[in-house]
């Protein structure tokens, strides 16, 4: 599909690009605190977004190549299975309302700046925390991979980097040059960066997917053209697998799938670092509830470029790696400056939730590996070193995802990303809202989900992949086929109520639990709440 | 405490779970609007109505806070 560079497309896509790797610098001087060395600085934004700022940042982490470039792939490759993604999101507002407020509450209040310190303060123990932090860090990775995936499609779909048969070096130059701005204003900016590289996103996202969403059914003849040629398409046998490519509505064998993929996916998302990071950025624990209502807006976006699948189809885009699907569409359907927006956007709209997972991780491995464990007495320039450092190993731990695994399946990454950080569910969310779970049996219960979830999806082949080939297995005792991430969810849960019975039967040391029930409610304004200050010296509000 | 506004708000959040849950209650392709099938408007829809609850607890959490700080007689916001 590579028919020589798109100059015009590209000249526009750089000129964006270069756009927001300026704002990317000067973001260092946007709103800037005292002291830019502490982790609380760099790594939170010192914590004083209001609700737009936050609705950007969330936003940012969770629309992403994900929505743009996964999501429309998989409905282009099976139709109806792949539409899951919007229940998903339709389901996550709602958990956030529940239960962010709660978390924010008590990390103002101690000053935890990640689920490992909160995890520790709750439960006194060291091992839980770790666990966690190495969970979240190892999830974040896949996910982050996913990203660099939708914006090597971008620059494959416009002629750079050429096809299949140059060298590896010139087909992934581009790739390399993205990931190293990316990297360098990540590194001198911080959150601040994708904060304000944000607003250019989602203005560029909004106006191609307004532009889109009306131009291109309009010149492909209306939906129901759409739609019948896309049932058409589905209709036909795949030759790898000898059925029917996919359908316009799940069949029955489907429908367990879709349900568990799409609760699956939704618990997993604000277990993500990098959700968590932006969650308690906000001002106060009434910005976050505002917040869950007008998110939703993402949704309805996600949902309507999950219909650009089809209109690929109807299009008649043929592409071997389904992850080309949309940014062929894209050129095939607009003028080529309009495609080069669009690609901008999609581009850009891949990097901030890059950046943004990266600095999230990064901060995890800071707080609670290498200080919790490493050097206890590093001090607050050390530590915004090394978080600075490790955002930048997380970045080629992804890289090295990307350039070794299978891409055509891309949302199967962030799948992967589920099973693992789901497993952290129950220290977290059941430690807001109860102290009965026993440590070790959360220790216990996560292990167990962990090993499941990991070897189950070791076990699913794919037509082109022997191992990690998909993320839905037959669930044990009920048959049907089920999100793996789920199912380690809920033996993870069965083992840790188990165990907390045992142990607490017979009177295992529970652990020192240094908060109190109105932490949890404690609002900005109320004593000891952290507002707008971040700590003189990074993690010394313990 | 339980109280009728905590009620409607458990209520509220709790809805889309059961609505989107339940697969088979929308797997199908008719009555399609403007050419979409039923299974795509319908839960798109959802994002709306969802959207719509959501506020609608938001609302009544505020007011039930605000009546829980004026019972405590510290209403200082």
């Amino acid at each position: 599909m590579n028919d020589g560079v798109n100059g015009v497309a590209l000249a526009v896509f750089i000129f964006f690009f270069v756009l927001v790797t300026a704002m990317g610098f000067l973001a260092a001087r946007w709103r800037r605190a005292a002291n830019e060395h502490s982790l609380d600085e760099w790594g939170l934004g010192g914590r004083s977004f209001g609700t737009w700022v936050t609705w950007f940042l969330l936003g940012g982490d969770l629309y992403t190549a994900y929505t743009f470039v996964a999501v429309p792939a998989a409905i282009y490759a099976a139709g109806a299975a792949g539409f899951f993604a919007v229940p998903y999101t339709i389901l996550v507002y709602p958990l956030i309302f529940t239960f962010l407020p709660r978390l924010w509450s008590v990390s103002h209040r101690h000053g935890y700046v990640t689920t490992s310190d909160f995890v520790r303060g709750r439960f006194g123990s060291k091992g839980l925390s770790l666990a966690v932090a190495v969970t979240g860090i190892l999830a974040t990775m896949p996910y982050i991979a996913l990203q660099l995936v939708g914006i090597q499609a971008v620059l494959d779909v416009m002629g750079v980097g050429g096809g299949e048969d140059t060298n590896w070096f010139v087909k992934d130059l581009p790739l390399l040059i993205a990931f190293g701005v990316l990297a360098a204003y990540t590194y001198s900016s911080g959150l601040r960066a994708p904060a304000l590289i944000a607003f250019v996103k989602d203005t560029l996202i909004y106006l191609v997917i307004a532009v889109a969403i009306i131009y291109i059914p309009i010149k492909l003849g209306g939906f129901d053209d759409i739609f019948a040629r896309a049932s058409e398409a589905y209709g036909e046998t795949n030759p790898a697998t000898g059925a029917p490519r996919g359908s316009l509505v799940p069949g029955e064998a489907g429908q367990w799938t879709y349900a568990t993929l799409a609760l699956g996916s939704a618990l997993a998302l604000f277990m993500y670092p990098h959700s968590i990071t932006a969650t308690l950025s906000s001002r106060s624990r009434e910005v976050i509830r505002r917040n869950t209502t007008i998110l939703p807006l993402y949704s309805l976006m996600l949902g309507l470029l999950a219909l650009l699948g089809f209109m690929a189809i109807a299009a008649g885009v043929e592409v071997s790696n389904g992850q080309l699907a949309i940014p062929q569409l894209f050129e095939n359907m607009f003028p080529a400056w309009f495609a080069g927006v669009a690609f901008a956007a999609i581009g850009i709209g891949a990097l901030v939730p890059a950046a943004i997972m990266s600095i999230a991780a990064a901060n995890l491995f800071t707080r609670n590996i290498y200080k919790d464990f490493l050097r206890p007495d590093a001090t607050p320039a050390q530590e915004t070193k090394v978080s600075k450092v490790v955002s930048l190993l997380v970045k080629v731990g992804a890289l090295a995802f990307v350039l070794t695994m299978d891409k055509t399946v891309a949302i199967n990454f962030q799948l992967l990303g589920g099973i693992w950080i789901l497993q952290t569910f129950p220290a977290l969310v059941g430690g807001l809202f109860t102290r009965w779970f026993h440590r070790w049996a959360l220790l216990a219960g996560w292990a167990v989900g962990m090993v499941y979830g990991t070897v189950a999806a070791y076990g699913v082949a794919s037509p082109t992949q022997k191992h990690f080939g998909g993320s839905s297995e037959e669930i044990p005792g009920i048959g049907e086929i089920g999100y793996i991430g789920l199912t380690a969810f809920v033996l993870n849960a069965l083992v840790t109520i188990g165990l907390t019975f045992v142990l607490r039967a017979v009177r295992a040391p529970e652990g020192v639990d240094e908060t109190r029930p109105q932490d949890y409610t404690a609002d900005a304004g109320d004593p000891g709440v952290e507002v707008e200050l971040p700590p003189a010296t990074a993690g010394s509000a313990h | 405490m339980v109280t009728p506004a905590r009620v409607v708000i458990g209520l509220c959040l709790s809805a889309p779970f059961v609505a989107m849950l339940w697969v088979g209650s929308y797997a199908r392709t008719d009555p399609a609007f403007i050419g979409i099938p039923f299974f795509y408007w319908y839960q798109m829809l959802w994002v709306l109505v969802s959207t719509a609850l959501t506020v609608v607890a938001y609302k009544l959490w505020q007011r039930d806070q605000r009546a829980r700080a004026a019972a405590r007689g510290g209403a200082r916001r």
